[in-house]
């Protein structure tokens, strides 16, 4: 009988080499969606484990990066912080590939102030939020992006209205804003290779629904109401730049947004006619798939030529946390310079 | 006609005070006296007679009053001094206390257009006509209220018998040697001296005289020194958010590492400094250096200590090393924010939640702000944990004298941090938290190590020796206990105590940080009363064997430190074995410096009791 082979990808590494621990979430909840969806992209993207880094808040989904990649450094702080932590960590060695998961609570309410100032930033991170519009952790009580209303077992109804994650990015001037959904996996993963290779924050909004706490069929952040509410801007393919493009759209039916590094992403057209290049826009069309009580998914803002925050920094290229100690310590003479003009 | 200038010095008919006297210059806070100060103060430097400077300043940009405190003293005491010798009256705002303050047979310059009647007849009064030398400079008119400053400059000058060459020298420093307003400046001295030798038929009764006793030292403050030591210990990575008095630390690091952190080939930066949005974002960043491998430093004050707490809690337990400067100013709350304190001993000590406790560095001169800028950074990596540099705005923000900046003597220590050619000779897996050595401090990686076994995963939450998730009790206990072996070990290795052994005394003093000018002065004044005291100056927590043989050694001990609660007392209190020894607090707090008459006063009333 022929031995069953295993499939690797282009750097000889199997599926298994991108796993991270059992899950320890409820099954079926969101969070394991998108955990599987980061393995299945940074497999097909063949990175390296080692060249990722792991960082996370508090929450059900700020545990999210103990499930995938185990040969990846991780840290999970503490809660919404996860933007801070991240910024020290990657300019140790700013070749390194930085994904952030952090949830509604953790990005929305106590880490709103970090959240901005990354986006702000531009440090190249893939900014998920696991939001599923509740505190899984703690154990259902109504987060920042909960819906007006919404009723939940012990908290009663929501009496505010919601914060907007990816209107607050677009706000906080991120240069990649998306929106997606657990139960849309292939658009997921599209947006999370996309996201990986934009040179900037690239935030992800993932409607993950929590199926404990908050997964009734008419709350915002269910699957059911996802299932049945969710509107595609557009079909999203990611194309690595070896590959000569083979798909050919039609003229004026696609619209192809070149990243720094060579690759692209493909948006082919749906039935909405929007382009994710400007803010206004942006938010023009949020505003009115909300009047609608549309969930609009897909890529909905990206500037791919916003200079990153290494950018901002003069740094070599060997990386800072490889320098030798000679390079750390400037020469005696210098002290004694020093020295003289002390008083 | 000029007048002849009285001589001074012995000769002369009243007894003259030399080199050993102290001045107080009130000015309204904003109007650019801070030049004028820190001439005055250089050029007695550059004379050869040691001198400190204190800024008392307001919580404000513009308008309330500020008092700059020169004391000049051969016998080299810089701490704050009491009594007023001259005052330089320049604030309407505070004259009539300003001229209360001064000592019976001082000097009160005042400038003249402040009409306030003067009812003291045991002062020497000097009026300036301030305004009118001013305009004679010609200066542009955005400009007349900060030259009026060089009045007083070049009147006390006159008086005292400042050399011009000196005032000259100082304000090249100061505007690094740009002609045009160092030019502007002097004119106003120089006019001032010569309205003074036209006009003025007082003879001052304090005068200075060049000595050598400046030579071997330098004048800075602590701030600068710490940013200094920072730089030259390597760090790469410093982020900070504005805080008074610790924000002039980070900004030394502005001004000095560009020049000196350059790569010699590439020439590109070795380092980065961001300013955060806050201190939950500034010590967060430098926690991600710092498990990134990188020499991560940020500096605080109270208000953004206590925000920092959760972080510091975090950092401790997952072993990661930073090193936080803490410049103290008057708490609770926002208290006094430009005003000195020793009042965050204790949250220093133990901040976090849980079984928290830090290492803590205590520089007491400028010097040592810049050897433990260095050297915290190395303890950091060796021992894998926060260090805390506990410092304050008198120490950190005013001029003092003190020995030149030293090389560091010791190589940069970056601990036990494995690479890819360190982990192919390992043949199992390595556990992050495996105490292979036996003293409790595990080996890391950092992320970018891109050896397959490397990875390790960090968190807040229990794990056992391999990074592994883990609730177990044994778990839990055992990385708990080793976190405390690995903090006592740090004893031995941290600073000594600096003890200062007096023959025939019985019992001693212990003090910390910055009043330690104060406690030599009032250690002198208080054996020529035949009071004679041992002393330890801390340099650190937790303490080591000596302070433990200190106080047993010594059948009473006095602590003294700026707070109200004597937090070191209750540190060293429950840290004592049982020994017979009494310790007894002495401590104060109004805002300013501990002065050595205060110091004298106490401790003579307990040694009487
Ligand atoms: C400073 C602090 N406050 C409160 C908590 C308790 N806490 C843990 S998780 C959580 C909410 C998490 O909600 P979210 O980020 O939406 O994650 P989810 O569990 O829903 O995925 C809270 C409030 C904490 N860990 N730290
Ligand atoms: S409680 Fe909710 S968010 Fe947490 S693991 Fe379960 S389903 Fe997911
Ligand atoms: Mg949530």
């Amino acid at each position: 009988m022929a031995k069953k082979t295993v499939k690797q990808n282009e750097i000889g590494l199997t599926k298994e080499d991108y796993k991270g621990e059992p899950t320890t979430l409820c099954l079926g909840c969101g969070h394991n969606a998108i955990v599987g969806q980061i393995i299945a992209a940074c497999y097909e993207l063949n990175i390296p484990p080692e060249s990722v880094v792991k960082i996370s808040g508090i929450g059900c989904s700020s545990k999210a990066p103990t499930y995938f990649m185990d040969r990846s450094f991780g840290f999970n702080g503490l809660h919404g912080r996860m933007p801070s932590l991240a910024t020290g960590a990657l300019f140790g060695d700013t070749s390194l590939i930085g994904i952030g998961v952090s949830g509604d609570g953790d990005t929305a309410s106590i880490g709103m102030g970090q959240f901005k100032h990354v986006t702000r930033r531009n440090l190249p991170l893939l900014y998920i939020v696991a939001n599923n519009g509740v505190y899984g952790l703690t154990k259902g009580q109504f987060s920042a992006t909960a819906e007006q209303g919404l009723a939940l077992k012990k908290q009663g109804q929501n009496r505010y209205v919601p914060v907007d994650i990816v209107w607050e990015a677009i706000a906080g001037r991120a240069s990649f804003v998306a929106r997606s959904f657990s139960g849309d996996p292939q658009q997921l993963k599209a947006l999370i290779k996309a996201g990986i290779h934009h040179r900037g924050i690239a935030v992800i909004d993932v409607i993950s629904p929590c199926v404990t706490f908050n997964n009734q069929d008419d709350s915002f952040h269910s699957y059911a109401w996802g299932k049945s509410h969710e509107v595609a801007l557009h079909e999203l393919s990611f194309v690595p730049p070896v590959r000569a493009i083979k798909v050919h759209y039609e003229k004026g039916e696609s619209l192809e947004v070149s990243l720094y590094d060579g690759t692209h992403i493909i948006l082919k057209k749906l039935e909405h006619d929007y382009e994710p290049t400007d803010r206004v826009k942006a938010f023009q069309m949020l505003e009115e798939a909300n009047d609608r009580n549309e969930l609009v998914t897909g890529l909905i803002y990206i500037n791919p030529k916003q200079k990153s925050l290494f950018d901002l920094y003069d740094l070599p290229e060997t990386p800072l946390n490889r320098l030798s100690n000679e390079k750390l310590r400037p020469s005696p003479e210098s002290l004694a310079e020093i020295n003289q003009v002390m008083f | 006609m000029a007048k002849p200038k009285p001589e001074s010095g012995e000769g002369s008919k009243t007894k003259k005070v030399v080199n050993e006297f102290s001045i107080n210059i009130a000015t309204v806070n904003g109007s650019g006296s801070q030049t004028a100060n820190l001439t005055l103060l250089r050029a007695i430097y550059k004379m050869g007679i040691p001198v400190s400077g204190k800024n008392i300043f307001p919580s404000n940009i513009q308008g309330l009053p500020t008092w700059y405190k020169i004391r000049v003293s051969k016998s080299g005491y810089a701490a704050r001094a009491k009594k007023t010798d001259i005052t330089v009256a320049m604030n309407p705002k505070t004259f009539r206390d300003d001229l209360e303050d001064l000592a019976p047979g001082g000097l009160f310059l005042y400038a003249d257009h402040i009409k306030e009647s003067i009812d003291r007849e045991d002062v020497l009064l000097c009026p300036l006509p301030v305004k009118n030398l001013a305009r004679e400079a010609k200066p542009p008119r955005e400009l007349r209220d900060y030259i009026a400053n060089m009045v007083y400059v070049g009147v006390l000058a006159y008086l005292l018998d400042i050399q011009m060459d000196t005032l000259k020298n100082a304000l090249d420093f100061h505007f690094k040697g740009k002609q045009g307003p160092v030019e502007l400046n002097f004119s106003v001295i120089q006019n001032a001296v010569k309205w003074a030798e036209a006009e003025l038929e007082l003879e001052s009764p304090f005068k200075i005289q060049p000595l050598d006793l400046t030579d071997g030292f330098i004048l800075a403050n602590g701030n600068t020194a710490g940013g200094l030591g920072t730089i030259y210990g390597g760090m790469h990575f410093v982020s900070w958010y504005p805080i008074t008095p610790a924000t002039s630390l980070p900004e030394a690091i502005l001004e000095y590492a560009p020049g000196l952190r350059k790569d010699p080939e590439t020439k590109k930066s070795t380092y980065a400094v961001i300013q955060a949005e806050d201190e939950l974002a500034s010590i967060g960043m430098v926690i991600g250096a710092g498990w990134a491998g990188l020499r991560a430093m940020t500096a605080t004050s109270g208000p953004g200590l206590s925000l920092m707490s959760e972080y510091a809690s975090l950092a401790y337990f997952t072993e990661i090393p930073i090193v936080v400067w803490v410049i103290q100013r008057v708490g609770p709350s926002t208290g006094l924010p430009t005003r000195t304190a020793q009042g965050d001993v204790n949250m220093t000590y133990y901040l976090g939640h849980g079984d928290t406790k830090h290492v803590v560095l205590i520089p007491g001169t400028v010097n040592e702000c810049f050897e433990f800028g260095w050297k915290a950074l190395d303890l950091a990596e060796k021992l894998q944990m926060p260090i805390f540099v506990l410092s304050d705005l008198d120490l950190g923000q005013n001029q003092w004298m003190t020995t030149p900046f030293e090389y560091p003597k010791t190589p940069i220590d970056r601990g036990k941090i494995l690479w890819e050619e360190d982990l192919e000779k390992i043949k199992d897996d390595w556990g992050r938290y495996l105490d292979l050595d036996g003293d409790a401090i595990p080996y890391r990686t950092v992320p970018g190590n891109r050896h397959p076994k490397s990875a390790y995963f960090a968190r807040g939450t229990g794990h056992d020796d391999y990074a592994n998730y883990s609730e177990k009790p044994e778990d839990w206990e055992e990385n708990l206990n080793r976190l405390k072996r690995k903090f006592e070990s740090s004893r031995p290795l941290l600073p000594e105590p600096e003890i200062s052994a007096q023959a025939g005394a019985t019992n001693g003093i212990i003090a910390f940080g910055s009043t330690d000018a104060a406690v030599r002065e009032a250690s002198d004044h208080l054996a020529a009363e035949g009071v004679k005291l041992d002393y330890l100056r801390l340099r650190a927590l937790p303490v080591n064997s000596q302070v433990l043989k200190f106080i047993r050694d010594h059948p009473r001990v006095y602590v003294i430190e700026n707070n109200r609660d004597g937090q070191m007392h209750s540190i060293l209190s429950l840290e004592l074995p049982d020994f017979p020894s009494e310790l007894v607090s002495l401590s104060h707090i109004d805002g300013l410096p501990l002065s050595a008459e205060w110091i004298k006063e106490v401790v003579l009333a307990e040694e009487k009791s």
